[in-house]
């Protein structure tokens, strides 16, 4: 069983820090990777459907299911009045999220009823045979609507202010005013919503969803069904892709699929087609910044007041948490001696705006970023010296306090900038561009760098614990759970690579298994890039404990003191002696050791004052910068990506092969929130780019022609966080602010750089060629 | 006669018998047989997740296509050797270096899209050994990733074209004589009628069986590719009745090149066409790769492109703007009409019934003049046109212009000429003063939409421009943005 050569070993297979690949990867490229629709279909299974609402804001009068109900297959309808306990599905309790509407319909392509039907096919036919007699209320879908309106708000806004702002405003050299207008994105994870519920007996439900939020599910499944939490089990072994929109999104197919299945006692899925998952669904918040900044000659701000006004949709899901990240992140990596910020998170007749990768950072960085921008083109600067001119100082310089007073303790953008300008050879090449587009009519060219600092924790301190459960068997081999889910980030290959290189074992020992709320309760969503930090020190936090008793154990049996006990690679140190892991193990369950042992981690340190706007909500940040180089066509704004280098701090990397995933796939998609992907809602407020044809996600063919990403492999999170590494999931996606950015100067060539071109996003090659015809008109 | 769809389903035989005329190979692969390895992203041929090879007889070779598994009919199979990814990896489960390479490049985060990767990856090295940057990412069009910002992705290409198939390690390989005996087998050349609950699908054997049919069911669904009536089924489940395949009819696949130009049979796919009229028609063959995914060339009809009228029709301006000719076949015979007089309005085509689109005579443009072809789009690559516009001149003596033939889609309602700023051109010196007098045209000929793809402000305007890129162009200074230098061709 045993290899004679096992014992000598020097190093284990899948510690932290290798570059690992995915647990998955072999399964993935088999097509044998298991996700929900693939589950092998229980008998008498049942196929749901959803009638949505074909107006943005009305009364229903009334609706008649008697069409739907004749339709072959069809087992059974569904309406708000079927729900047995709380007709909401609302995260943070707000109750402002039917389940199925009942009294109102408040945006276009809400559900109204559901459809239980013995096919698919049968259910999507059946359900747009209902009548729904309405009558039309006012509605408003954007944000200039909603504040034209009075809209009201559908949480709490947040102020984040410090020193004198409106008073120091006109005590600088130079004042501007201006706005942005920043478009939301869909999330388009490739595996849809999907739910799988199956009725167990009593109360019981076991429910299978793609969320990134079990608990969550299984409390939704609670309130819905009035039984308790302890009757819900939900599983997820991996999602398509979540990127923030499974973090409460999926809890209206898993409530209605439960509540199906318990009604009728068979087994149910629901399973939405792309087009209703997307007109169903909320996406990333689109915002209007309004800034009004003072700054010196050297392009230094003074004092900065903002607005951000964001659009939630038609209740508050997480929009209050994401108006309050975008203001976070409105600093940038930039220290604003004056400043008040202030967010208006805005109630529109629209799908309800959920989390996304950033979860509002970008939007407030990108505000803060063009706030630059503008100071830049005013000043006649490269506006990589006025972010120079602008960047938090060192610890006590007096410039290293946040809007929201917490100290930046841990500042290395400097160090990543500087890196990164000369390893791009920036100057040389802005020098070229500028002189290329001096001689090209129509084509022409931009370069810009830009930085990223982001914030590490969820601003809601609760939510900053995770447990795990880690077993060991009789015959060495180790199970692991945890709250945190994988949708493809890597998570459950790092966690399980800590839990290697704790025992000191080889990482195929180790079963990563499915996320349940049966074996790890109360968890967290997977989210705010939080998944390793928590999960795996939680995973770390178990090893430790069943490694203290097989301490202790040792120390017992043997007769040695206890650090006379080494852990080495897949064996066990005891005095003189080495014993093969396995071994030790079995010595220890025959000795009656607890072998099993439930982790916890708590993040220290944080702590957040919302109504004073006032803490330390973040445990440490994460940095980075790109720099991107684009050429534009004049003529139709058409675009093509040149060039972009990365140079991004995760700390020291639990798994630099997973993290470089994540910088370059981060970009990329934060370069299609800011390009080609266009939210387009027509008049009737119906969302007319709900599928792949219609909403451009960036192909490999939008790829930099030149595309390098590197680690800032010095770094080291200055935190005691599990193997000095840091978040990776969501700052990479504003790196590619630096290509908005190269795309402005692309643009303000026409007007020899002298006007802040003040693109709007996405920049679709309409924006661009807008853009580039408002220069030459004179701005 | 006979009643029973077959193929081949990576080893075995299939035989169907009651075929519902728009089931999808998609929903037969997961639900009929569990071959879940094959993924629903889109339903609509746009993400690639459900991508398959299909294998068929084309000019009497097996020839395996990337094909959209969710807008691919039953009826459209018999005769084909269908592959899943389930097919790839040795029966020890070994992987196929292909799979090998994406897992040693790091390409796949959350998986679900990377097994339409995987087969993507594998269609290109089946036919290209050396694959370029843009071969690789042309191969790639059809495949949306959200995870992996695709660069491990085409990295694993790379690394993987330096192993070449042998029977070894390919399955493919080892049984590509069997499988060709065996569909020549089942390529009889008989007609088959199934049906399911009443609806009916006919495959024709014969152009002579197709025109017979079309005569007695003018009302039939004509399905070649399915690139669009896909979309009918799986979003908008439309009842058809009867559906009449006609992609297997090796008579509508003929192209021919002659003295004058091209003609080429209304099922004649995309990627048929490509290299020829990369070869005759350069700009033309250029615009063909910006169409669709690989996946969806792979089976799109330029004839089918025509006969669904679309408004903006990514072939259509190009080739009213080359002056090419339609011929329509009925039980009755044939007629010939200009492209630009089939468009009558939106969704209207001049098309009598029991017709059907049977081939296209392209023009080749004459020494002198010039072609150009300009497709605007949101995103660059797989996107439908915001507009699209094509420009064929013949200069006389002195500099005039000679004659202008100038075509939009994306501008009106049907592809249509623009026949004021044409007039506005003709007989002018070939002058920038010229083209700047002729702009304000296009008002007069176009009164464009507003709609996701773009404003109407911006159709209009970018039109125009693309008249003085056609100016720049023809005068010698190439201004349009080249993704690689080797498209400059």
């Amino acid at each position: 069983m045993h290899k004679p050569t096992y014992e000598t070993y020097k190093y284990i297979n899948g510690p932290m820090h290798q570059a690992l690949r995915h647990d998955s990867a072999h399964k993935h490229v088999a097509g044998s990777a298991e996700y929900i629709d693939d589950i092998p279909e229980p008998a008498g299974l049942l196929h749901g459907a959803l009638g949505l609402s074909d107006r943005a804001h009305a009364e229903i009068l009334s609706i008649d299911l008697s069409a739907v109900k004749a339709c072959p297959g069809v087992v059974s309808v569904l309406t708000g009045a079927d729900v047995p306990g709380v007709n909401d599905i609302s995260s943070g309790g707000h109750h402002d999220e039917p389940l199925l509407a009942t009294e109102e319909v408040q945006f276009h392509g809400q559900p109204v009823f559901a459809v239980i039907a013995t096919t698919r096919d049968a259910a999507r036919r059946a359900a747009r045979l209902a009548r729904v007699e309405y009558r039309d209320l006012p509605y408003w879908t954007d944000i200039d609507g909603a504040i034209d309106n009075g809209a009201p708000l559908v949480t709490a806004g947040m102020t984040l202010e410090r020193g004198t702002p409106k008073a120091e405003l006109d005590n600088a050299e130079n004042r501007l005013i201006g706005e942005m207008h920043i478009g939301g994105q869909e999330h388009f994870y490739l595996e849809g919503h999907v739910a799988l519920a199956i009725p167990g007996e009593d109360d019981e439900v076991q429910v299978w969803s793609s969320t990134q939020h079990p608990s969550e599910i299984q409390h939704v499944v609670g309130h819905v069904l009035a039984i308790p939490s302890n009757a819900v089990t939900v599983h997820v072994r991996r999602m398509g892709g979540g990127f923030g929109g499974k973090e409460t999104q999926g809890a209206l197919f898993a409530a209605l699929a439960a509540l199906a299945a318990k009604k009728l006692g068979r087994a149910v899925k629901f399973r939405p087609d792309r087009d209703e998952d997307m007109t169903m669904t909320g996406k990333r918040h689109d915002f209007r910044m309004d800034f009004d900044v003072a700054f010196n000659g050297d392009g230094r701000i003074h004092a900065l007041v903002a607005n951000f006004a964001a659009r939630c949709g038609y209740s508050a899901d997480l929009s209050g948490p994401v108006t309050d990240r975008a203001l976070f992140h409105a600093d940038s990596s930039y220290f604003y001696p004056h400043v008040r910020l202030t967010s208006q998170p805005l109630k529109t007749h629209s799908v309800s705006n959920t989390a996304f990768r950033g979860f509002g950072g970008p939007q407030g960085m990108l505000g803060g970023e063009r706030i630059i921008e503008e100071i830049a083109y005013a000043l006649g600067k490269d506006p990589l010296e006025v972010r120079k001119a602008n960047f938090y100082g060192a610890p006590g310089s007096g410039r290293d306090v946040t809007p929201y007073h917490q100290k930046v303790e841990d500042n290395i953008i400097a160090r990543i900038v500087d890196e990164l300008e000369r390893s791009c050879d920036y100057q040389a090449r802005r020098k070229a561009i500028i002189d290329f587009n001096a001689g090209s009519p129509v084509i022409r060219k931009g370069i810009a760098l830009t930085p990223v600092k982001f914030g590490i924790s969820f601003t809601l301190t609760a939510f900053n614990q995770a447990g795990a459960l880690v077993h060991v068997y009789q015959d060495g081999s180790i199970h692991l759970n945890h709250g945190g889910t994988e949708m493809g980030q890597g998570l459950y290959t790092k966690v399980a690579q800590v839990l290697a290189d704790a025992f000191q074992v080889d990482i195929d020992r180790i079963k990563i298994t499915a996320t349940t709320t049966g074996k790890v309760p109360n968890t967290s969503a997977t989210a705010a890039s939080s998944g390793s930090d928590l999960n795996g020190m939680a995973a770390y936090d178990a090893a430790r404990q069943i490694m203290e008793r097989l301490v202790a154990f040792a120390v017992e049996h043997y007769q040695v003191p206890a650090n006379e006990v080494e852990f080495l690679p897949n064996r066990v140190r005891v005095g003189d002696q080495e014993i093969p892991f396995p071994d030790l193990v079995k010595k220890a369950y025959f000795a009656r050791v607890q072998l099993s042992a439930a982790g916890f981690y708590k993040t220290p340190k944080i702590h957040w004052d919302r109504a004073a706007g006032r803490g330390t909500p973040f445990y440490y940040f994460a940095y980075g910068a790109a720099c991107s180089e684009v050429s534009i066509d004049t003529l139709t704004g058409e675009y093509v990506m040149e060039r972009t280098d990365i140079l991004h701090d995760v700390g020291k990397s639990l798994n630099p092969a997973i993290d470089i995933g994540q910088i370059e796939g981060g970009f990329i998609q934060g370069m299609g929130w800011l390009t080609t992907e266009e939210l387009w809602w027509d008049d009737k407020g119906r969302l007319r780019t709900h599928a792949p044809s219609t909403y451009k996600i960036p192909l490999a063919s939008d790829r930099p022609k030149i595309f390098n990403t590197r680690l800032a492999e010095w770094s080291e999170n200055a935190e005691p966080t599990i193997g000095r590494s840091k978040a990776v999931g969501e700052p990479p996606l504003m790196l590619a602010i630096s290509v908005l950015e190269a795309l402005s100067m692309a643009i303000a060539s026409v007007a020899d750089y002298k006007v802040c071109p003040r693109l709007d996003t996405p920049a679709t090659p309409e924006r661009v060629l807008m853009a580039v015809e408002r220069l030459k008109a004179g701005g | 006669m006979t009643d029973c769809i077959r193929f081949i389903l990576n080893g075995e035989d299939v035989a169907l018998r009651d075929v519902d005329p728009t089931g999808t190979l998609l929903d037969f692969l997961r639900l009929d047989r569990s071959l879940t390895g094959t993924k629903e992203g889109c339903a609509e041929g746009d993400c690639g997740a459900c991508t398959v090879l299909v294998g068929r007889l084309c000019d009497g070779a097996l020839r395996y296509e990337t094909v959209n598994a969710c807008i691919r009919f039953l009826g459209s199979l018999h005769a084909t050797h269908v592959v899943t990814v389930e097919h790839l990896a040795a029966r020890d489960g070994t992987l196929h270096p292909v799979q090998q390479a994406m897992v040693d490049c790091h390409g796949s985060q959350c998986g679900f899209c990377t097994p339409g990767f995987v087969m993507s990856l594998y269609g290109l090295w089946l036919s290209n050994d050396d694959p370029s940057r843009a071969e690789i990412e042309k191969a790639l069009q059809g495949n949306l990733c959200r995870c992996t910002g695709y660069e491990p992705i085409v990295k694993a290409a790379e690394l993987v074209s330096g192993t070449r198939p042998s029977a070894l390690f390919d399955p493919l390989e080892r049984d590509r004589t069997a499988i060709t005996a065996r569909l020549w087998e089942l390529k009889t050349g008989e007609t088959i009628a199934t049906g399911k609950d009443g609806r009916r699908l006919i495959v024709p054997g014969t152009v002579a069986a197709l025109a017979a049919v079309l005569a007695a069911e003018p009302s039939a669904t004509v399905v070649a590719g399915a690139t669009d009536v896909g979309l009918w089924v799986t979003k908008q489940m439309r009842d058809l009745d009867p559906v009449v395949f006609i992609n297997h009819l090796d008579e509508l696949q003929a192209i021919e090149t002659g003295a004058d130009g091209i003609t080429l049979g209304a099922g004649v796919t995309y990627e048929q066409a490509s290299a020829t009229l990369r070869a005759e028609i350069p700009a033309l063959g250029r615009l063909i790769d910006r169409i669709g995914g690989q996946q969806v060339r792979n089976v799109g009809t330029i004839g089918g492109n025509i006969a669904n009228g679309s408004p903006i029709g990514d072939m259509p301006p190009a080739l009213i703007a080359l002056g090419a000719t339609v011929t329509l076949r009925s039980a009755d015979g044939r007629r010939v009409l200009p492209l630009e007089e089939f468009f009558i309005a939106y969704g209207k085509q001049d098309r009598r019934p029991g017709e059907f689109v049977e081939s296209l005579f392209v023009p080749r443009p004459r020494a002198g003049q010039h072609f150009a072809v300009y497709k605007v789009s949101k995103r660059r690559d797989e996107d439908i046109s915001a507009l699209c516009g094509a420009f064929l001149l013949t200069r006389g003596d002195g500099n005039t212009v000679a004659d202008v033939r100038i075509a939009f889609g994306g501008m009106a309602a049907t592809p249509k000429r623009a026949s004021a700023v044409e007039a506005t051109l003709l007989g002018r010196p070939w002058t920038e003063a010229t083209i700047a007098s002729a702009r304000p045209a296009f008002d007069d000929d176009y009164k464009p939409l507003t709609d996701w793809r773009a404003s109407a402000e911006y159709r209009q305007l970018a039109a125009k421009n693309l008249l003085t890129r056609f100016f720049l162009e023809a005068s010698g200074t190439p201004q349009e943005l080249k993704r690689f230098a080797e498209e400059e061709a």
